[in-house]
């Protein structure tokens, strides 16, 4: 496997100056590393996907329909006539390039086609071909190429080679949104049935069991009982942690990954202990036992089907309000697209903190509230006895995950949480967080190990900028809001800056939170001793006031 | 390599217009029906591609939030950068629209020992704040060959761009800079080798085109080899509004040339890139409110999809659900 062979010198040998040779005459090289492998047959037909088949993309043959080219036209046709935004975004790019080293795969591969403006002209110049006078009468001149079965494989190695993230969007000048660019184009893909597995795996997984592993309800209610052991152990305390609970006041939805992958697990462990300290009156679902939305990254329509479950469940198990985990992609469909696609959620109550009586007004039509949200507000009023120094051993950093930062705004909440749950926090340099945030490398169904190469390029500008503050502050853990970047940062860590771990932002909570009836020589969530002071019992919650 | 062809394209042009002008003098051609044929496309194109644009949906609320939404009312909102409501999409359209503010962002990323390293790099938002502002005001100027009296602010803005007060005719700030910023987006365009990779003919060919216009502007006012009769010039711009064309002999044949490639200009601008004046308002990225959760957007092309219920999944793991003790809704 490339992962054991690969070095990080290697990969520093990059060039940024693309070739003399015009773009339009070069062909993507399926080189190993750096692409995903196709759908496996049978998932794709489960979802009910077009042209499932076996096939891979270093075939030279990918057995495409006959009619392929009809299909992808007529569904770029119906596109535009359905998105204002695809049709804005083919039209008024001037190529100004501000966007060009904007992209971390760019940055981190030195490929010129991984420069936004030209991902966008790899569907621009077919558009232009078959969709505008211009294109029609000049050709090539005014920018347009046929659509042909090479530049149908040069779509899906760059258009799956796009996190989705968005940062080059808040450069550009007209807004042009290359995430939206890139759900157009996979779409067109997914018409003649080219996709990759890690999405349309996890899609059929979700639309069966509720979670993207396929995690089936017994499975699930064993992961909450096993949280609640392990809490026990640590803690001292046996807590309760309902799943499918009817009359709950709050349905708690968490990314699959939480209750079953590591670091995240941590963070799982913070939300169990922070909602039984409150004591809140929640329940988990295994039916919607997945917050993220691998259909985000294929279609409209799957994203849709996969998000249904949310609400159904809601009204099934009679909740007030939902409340949401930790989750990247996931938290973009639920602010951006669930309402939409799935709302009205007319059987649901506004939101408000049953601890501290806070509406969340900002919710009032969805009625979905960010954890981040929910714990910086019961922090705000004083409702949790915490401990700063239980987090000393962590010289903490904050990577703003790309969806709540670029598609929600949600940037203080985390810090206002993480700074009144340590003592050591310190920011990276400002173009590389906030809205400027740079990317995992792993995003949008992407973070595969067959692609491996791909993403430790495309997440070195993640990684260069967690090396700065490990030199500079000794920083030792990077917390984060997204179990994507939990999963994916982890081996980007060990591959760029090994000195360096991943956790949850709830995990700094679940530290730094006394329990009521904790037993003395309790742990941190890892079962590590506490390095800092001992616990005092009656410690006011010291509150910072510099957000 | 590109951008040779538009100056072909250029230089033909100029010919026909020397052609049109100098040789056959069609100056009714040259004068009134090409600059009428060419607003006529350019007011009707507008309007078809807005249309057109207007006319595909916003089936969802996207805009790219670049500051902190409005959520908990302790922690402070960014209105400009987030916009919470159309106040603050107001503001970030102008900003947008009148500053650039994107563009203002812009850095440069250099990889050095190593490390990527991100600098400030104004340039390119300095040369198109100032090509497009001059631009602008230059055409406002020329609103004295169209109105009659001059319209009222026109003697401001010649008064404030002549304030050197160098030479004679004074010389117009704007002009010069005008063509200076112009100078800078085409060098750039050509000197950094990834724009230069990723530019088209059709991103040369207007940048040649609107130079050219400008440079024989500024011929026509400032050099006495080239001097037109401006009352005459002006009776004819008069004429053309009034849809009273009369065509004064005497015209330079510089004006007509001028005049072509303005043409040329209104003819093309519909169907190219230049459309990013329109399209800028109509970017759902940046004109939407960012409250998804607060108000309810409205997909019109919304349509039911196959899900799998809650009964499908209780049917497929009851057994299971049943042994871990899970609740049931059919035992």
């Amino acid at each position: 496997m490339a992962e054991d062979k690969l070095k990080p010198q290697e990969l520093l040998d990059l060039n940024h100056k693309p070739p003399a040779k015009n773009w339009m005459d070069t062909l993507p090289v399926f080189r190993r590393g750096t692409f995903n492998y196709a759908a496996v047959e049978k998932n794709a037909a489960y979802l009910g996907l077009p042209y499932p088949r076996k096939w891979q993309p270093m075939d030279e043959d990918w057995q495409l329909p006959e009619n392929w080219k009809e299909i992808i036209l007529n569904g770029f046709k119906e596109r535009l006539d359905k998105y204002r935004s695809l049709r804005i975004f083919m039209d008024i790019c001037v190529r100004c390039g501000a966007c060009a080293d904007k992209c971390h795969y760019f940055l981190g591969s030195g490929d010129p086609k991984n420069m936004p403006v030209l991902r966008a002209e790899l569907l621009r110049s077919v558009y232009r071909n078959d969709f505008t006078t211009a294109g029609k009468i000049m050709g090539r001149f005014a920018g347009a190429r046929e659509l042909t079965v090479d530049v149908l494989k040069e779509w899906f190695y760059y258009f799956f080679q796009c996190t989705e993230c968005r940062r080059c969007s808040i450069f550009c000048p007209y807004g042009i949104d290359t995430a939206e660019i890139t759900m157009m184009a996979r779409e067109l893909l997914n018409l003649v049935g080219l996709n990759i597995d890690w999405i349309v795996t996890p899609a059929a997984n979700c639309f069966r069991t509720g979670n993207h592993l396929g995690i089936q309800p017994h499975g699930f209610q064993d992961s909450v009982d096993f949280a609640v052991d392990d809490l026990a152990d640590i803690t001292g305390i046996k807590i309760d942690a309902p799943v499918n609970r009817k009359g709950a006041e709050i349905l708690f939805v968490v990314p699959s990954a939480d209750y079953f992958a590591d670091p995240h697990y941590y963070g799982f462990l913070g939300y169990m202990a922070l909602f039984h300290e409150i004591g809140l009156d929640y329940t988990f679902s295994s039916y919607a036992s997945e917050g993220g939305n691998f259909g985000l990254f294929h279609s409209t329509e799957t994203m849709k089907r996969l998000n249904a479950k949310i609400y159904a469940e809601a009204k099934r198990l009679g909740v007030k309000w939902i409340l949401g985990g930790e989750c990247g992609h996931m938290w973009r469909v639920l602010h951006q697209y669930m309402d939409t696609m799935n709302g009205p959620a007319d059987f649901l109550e506004e939101p408000v903190s049953p601890i501290t009586g806070t509406k969340f007004d900002n919710t009032k039509s969805t009625k979905m509230v960010h954890i981040c949200e929910f714990t910086a507000d019961l922090i705000k009023n004083g409702k949790l006895n915490l401990d700063k120094s239980r987090n000393d051993q962590w010289r903490v950093t904050f990577h703003d995950s790309c969806n709540p930062a670029r598609a929600m705004g949600l940037i203080e909440e985390p810090r206002y949480v993480i700074r009144n749950t340590c003592n050591n926090f310190f920011e990276m340099p400002e173009n590389t967080i906030r809205e400027q945030t740079f990317c995992c490398g792993s995003g949008a169904g992407l973070g595969t190990d067959e692609n491996f190469e791909m993403r430790m390029r495309g997440g070195l500008p993640r990684a260069n900028a967690v090396k700065y503050v490990h030199e500079k502050h000794d920083v030792n853990l990077l917390t984060c809001i997204c179990a994507i970047d939990k999963a994916t940062l982890t081996p980007l860590m060990e591959f760029w800056v090994p000195e360096v771990s991943v956790g949850a932002v709830h995990e700094l909570v679940g530290n730094a939170l006394i329990m009521k009836g904790e037993k003395p020589d309790r742990t941190d969530l890892r079962g590590q001793a506490f390095v800092g002071r001992k616990p005092q019992k009656k410690e006011k919650v010291e509150e910072v006031k510099n957000v | 390599m590109r951008g040779l062809y538009s100056l072909f394209l250029l230089l033909f042009l100029i010919c026909l217009a020397f052609i049109g002008a100098y040789v056959l003098e069609f100056h009714l051609l040259m004068g009134v029906i090409i600059p009428y044929f060419a607003f006529a496309v350019f007011t009707v194109g507008i309007i078809y591609r807005v249309i057109k644009w207007a006319r595909s949906p916003v089936p969802f609320r996207i805009p790219t939030t670049c500051g902190q939404q409005k959520s908990l009312s302790w922690i402070k909102t960014d209105n400009l950068e987030s916009p919470y409501n159309i106040f603050g999409v107001i503001g970030r359209m102008l900003l947008e629209i009148l500053v650039f503010r994107s563009l203002f962002r812009n850095t440069k990323s250099e990889l050095k020992d190593g490390k990527l390293v991100y600098g400030q790099n104004i340039w390119l938002w300095l040369s198109g704040l100032a090509f497009h502002w001059t631009f602008l005001i230059i055409v406002l100027r020329h609103l004295r060959f169209f109105t009659e009296p001059v319209i009222f602010f026109v003697p401001y803005i010649q008064n404030l761009d002549g304030l050197l007060e160098i030479g004679l005719p004074v010389l117009y700030i704007t002009d010069v800079i005008f063509l200076v910023a112009i100078g800078y987006l085409f060098l750039r365009r050509v000197a950094i080798a990834q724009v230069r990779y990723i530019s088209l003919e059709s991103d040369y060919f207007p940048l040649f085109l609107i130079f050219t216009i400008g440079l024989t502007g500024v011929l026509m006012r400032y050099f006495t080899a080239f001097k037109v009769n401006i009352i005459d010039i002006k009776t004819l711009a008069m004429g053309l509004v009034n849809f009273n064309p009369v065509v004064p002999a005497g015209i330079g044949w510089l004006f007509y040339l001028h005049l072509f490639l303005v043409s040329t200009l209104l003819f093309y601008f519909p169907m190219s890139k230049l459309m990013h004046m329109g399209g800028v308002f109509l970017s759902p990225t940046r004109n939407l409110v960012n409250n998804s959760r607060a108000r309810r957007h409205i997909n019109p092309w919304d349509y039911p999809v196959k899900v799998h219920t809650y009964q499908e999944y209780e049917d497929e793991f009851r057994e299971l659900m049943r042994e871990a003790g899970m609740p049931l809704e059919k035992e």
